[in-house]
C-alpha cells in the first residue's frame, strides 16, 4: 500500500486527509452519499480517507463484497487512498453486563478485519479502549499489518494516569502496531463561538455566557463552573455550557513532541473556519508546525464537528467549512516547507 | 446532536393494520449505528399524553421488536440517520387532522457514563394508513 503523497515541500512528509465524519450532517439527510462524500474530499486536493464504518457502512458489521469492490473502484475513480477506519469499543452492549476482555478483544479484531478489507493501515481506537484491550488486541494488529491508535481525546491529554497507563503499554508493544492519535480538540485555546452562540439562542443569559467563555479563555480555573453558575441563578442551557468548558482543554502543541514516535495520524477537529480562513478555536498556525519540527510523517485527517451546533439556525455547509480548513492546512504545510 | 431530525415530518400515519394507533417514522439522533439492545427507549407523548411503552413498537428496516425484545438485540442494529418506524396503538382511532408529537430516544453509549440520546417534538397532520383512501 502507497502511502498519500505529500500535498507540498519537501521538508516534511505530511499528508492530508478527511474523516467522513465530517460530512455527517449530509450524510445522515442523505443528501450526500458515501461516494459523494469521497468525490468531495477529492475535489478539495486531500487524498486521504478516513471512515467510521459504522455510520458509512450499511449493514455494518457485515461487510459485503459488493461494498469492498465499490469502495476500492471509488479509490481508483477519485484517486484517494484509505488512511484509517474508526472503531467503538460497545463495552455496554448488554444492559445488564460488560463485556469481557475477550469479547472486547474479537470486537477490536473484527474491526481489525474490517480495515484490511478497506485497505487502511490504522484503526482509530475510541478514548474508551482500555490499555488491557489495547495490549490483547496488538498481536492481531501486528499479524495484519494495522496500527491500533489511541485518540487522545479532550478531557485526556499526555499527562492524564489514563493515557499515561496507555503509554507504558505502548512502550511495551512498540509503536510499529500501538500508538495515539490525538485530536486536536486538545488544543482548544479559545472557547468555540458556535457553541457559546447556540447556548445564546437557546436562552442563555448572556452574562453567564460571557462568564463562562472569559473564564475558559483566561485559562481560569473551570472545575467550579457549573457551581458558580448555579449560585448565579442559571439553568440546564447555562450548567451544559460550564460542562462544556470543562470538557475542552488547553494543551500546548509542543506537548506532541515527546510523544512523536508513537503519533501515527492526527485528528484535526475543527469547530468554525471563518472567512479568513482560519480557526477560531484552535490555533493550526502552531500546531503544524510542531508536527513539521517532529518529523510527523503521517495524515491531517480532517475532523469537522461545528456541524450540530449550528444547525438550529443555519444550513449545514460541511463541504465548505472542510474546504476551508483543508485549504488552511495546505498553506500551513506549504509555508513551514 | 441531530434532535431537530428525530421525527421525520412526512413520516405520521395511521396504522397500516387498521388497529387504532399510528405511525411516526423517526431516526435516532446519533452520528453512528447502534446495535439494537443500545437503544434504551423510544418514548412517544402524544397531544401530551404519554404513550405506555408496551403499547409501542420499533420498525427496523421491516422487522417489529417490542421494547421489552430490544435490549436482547445484539445482531440487527439502526443504522445512522436510517428511518425507523415507531408504531403505537391507542384506545381510540387518532383524529384526522394536526397532532402534537414529542419523542425522546435514550441511548446507552459505551464511552459515556450518562446515557445519550435526544428530544424532538413537532405538531404534524396525520396522513392515512397505506392502503386507506386519502
Amino acid at each position: 500500500m502507497t502511502p498519500p503523497t505529500p500535498t507540498s515541500g519537501s521538508r516534511h512528509a505530511i499528508s492530508r486527509g478527511v474523516s467522513l465524519y465530517s460530512f455527517q450532517e449530509e450524510y445522515f439527510l442523505r443528501t450526500m452519499s458515501v461516494e459523494d462524500c469521497v468525490a468531495a474530499v477529492a475535489d478539495m486536493g486531500a487524498r486521504g480517507i478516513e471512515v467510521i464504518p459504522e455510520q458509512s457502512i450499511p449493514g455494518y458489521p457485515v461487510l459485503t463484497d459488493a461494498f469492498v469492490t465499490r469502495w476500492h473502484h471509488w479509490m481508483r475513480a477519485y484517486g484517494t487512498t484509505p488512511v484509517a477506519t474508526n472503531a467503538f469499543l460497545d463495552t455496554k452492549l448488554h444492559p445488564d453486563r460488560r463485556l469481557t476482555l475477550d469479547e472486547q478483544t474479537s470486537s477490536v479484531r473484527r474491526d481489525i478485519d474490517i480495515a484490511v478489507r478497506l485497505g487502511a493501515p490504522i484503526v482509530k481506537a475510541t478514548i474508551n479502549f482500555s490499555p488491557e484491550v489495547m495490549e490483547a488486541a496488538a498481536p492481531y494488529a501486528e499479524e495484519h499489518g494495522v496500527q491500533l491508535l489511541l485518540e487522545v481525546h479532550a478531557p485526556f491529554h499526555y499527562r492524564h494516569p489514563w493515557i499515561v497507563e496507555h503509554l507504558e503499554v505502548m512502550d511495551r508493544v512498540g509503536a510499529h502496531v500501538l500508538g495515539l492519535m490525538p485530536d486536536m480538540g486538545i488544543h482548544v485555546r479559545r472557547f468555540p463561538r458556535v457553541v457559546s452562540d447556540r447556548a445564546l439562542r437557546d436562552g442563555a443569559r448572556p452574562e453567564l455566557v460571557d462568564f463562562i467563555v472569559r473564564t475558559y479563555d483566561d485559562r481560569g480555573d473551570t472545575h467550579a463552573l457549573m457551581d458558580i453558575v448555579n449560585y448565579r441563578g442559571g439553568g440546564p442551557v447555562e450548567f451544559a455550557l460550564a460542562r462544556q468548558a470543562t470538557h475542552y482543554i488547553w494543551t500546548d502543541p509542543k506537548e506532541m513532541l515527546a510523544h512523536m514516535p508513537f503519533i501515527g495520524h492526527v485528528q484535526a477537529k475543527f469547530y468554525e473556519m471563518t472567512d479568513d480562513g482560519g480557526e477560531y478555536s484552535i490555533p493550526y498556525e502552531e500546531i503544524v508546525p510542531v508536527l513539521v519540527e517532529g518529523g510527523f510523517a503521517g495524515c491531517l485527517s480532517s475532523e469537522y464537528e461545528g456541524n450540530r451546533h449550528i444547525q438550529d439556525a443555519y444550513d449545514v455547509d460541511s463541504v465548505e467549512q472542510v474546504r476551508r480548513q483543508q485549504s488552511m492546512l495546505d498553506r500551513l504545510l506549504g509555508e513551514t516547507a | 446532536m441531530f434532535d431537530k431530525y428525530i421525527i421525520c415530518e412526512d413520516g405520521f400515519r395511521a396504522r397500516r393494520d387498521g388497529r387504532p394507533g399510528g405511525e411516526l417514522d423517526v431516526r435516532m439522533p446519533y452520528y453512528r449505528g447502534l446495535f439494537l439492545s443500545m437503544v434504551e427507549a423510544v418514548d412517544l407523548v402524544l397531544d401530551d399524553r404519554a404513550v405506555p411503552r408496551e403499547h409501542t413498537t420499533l420498525i427496523v428496516h421491516g422487522t417489529t421488536y417490542t421494547f421489552d425484545e430490544m435490549p436482547h438485540v445484539t445482531d440487527d442494529r439502526w443504522e445512522m440517520g436510517e428511518r425507523a418506524v415507531l408504531a403505537f396503538e391507542t384506545d381510540e382511532p387518532l383524529t384526522p387532522g394536526e397532532h402534537d408529537v414529542a419523542v425522546s430516544i435514550r441511548l446507552r453509549i459505551s464511552y459515556m457514563p450518562v446515557p445519550g440520546g435526544g428530544h424532538s417534538r413537532k405538531r404534524l397532520p396525520l396522513a392515512p394508513g397505506a392502503g386507506e383512501a386519502a
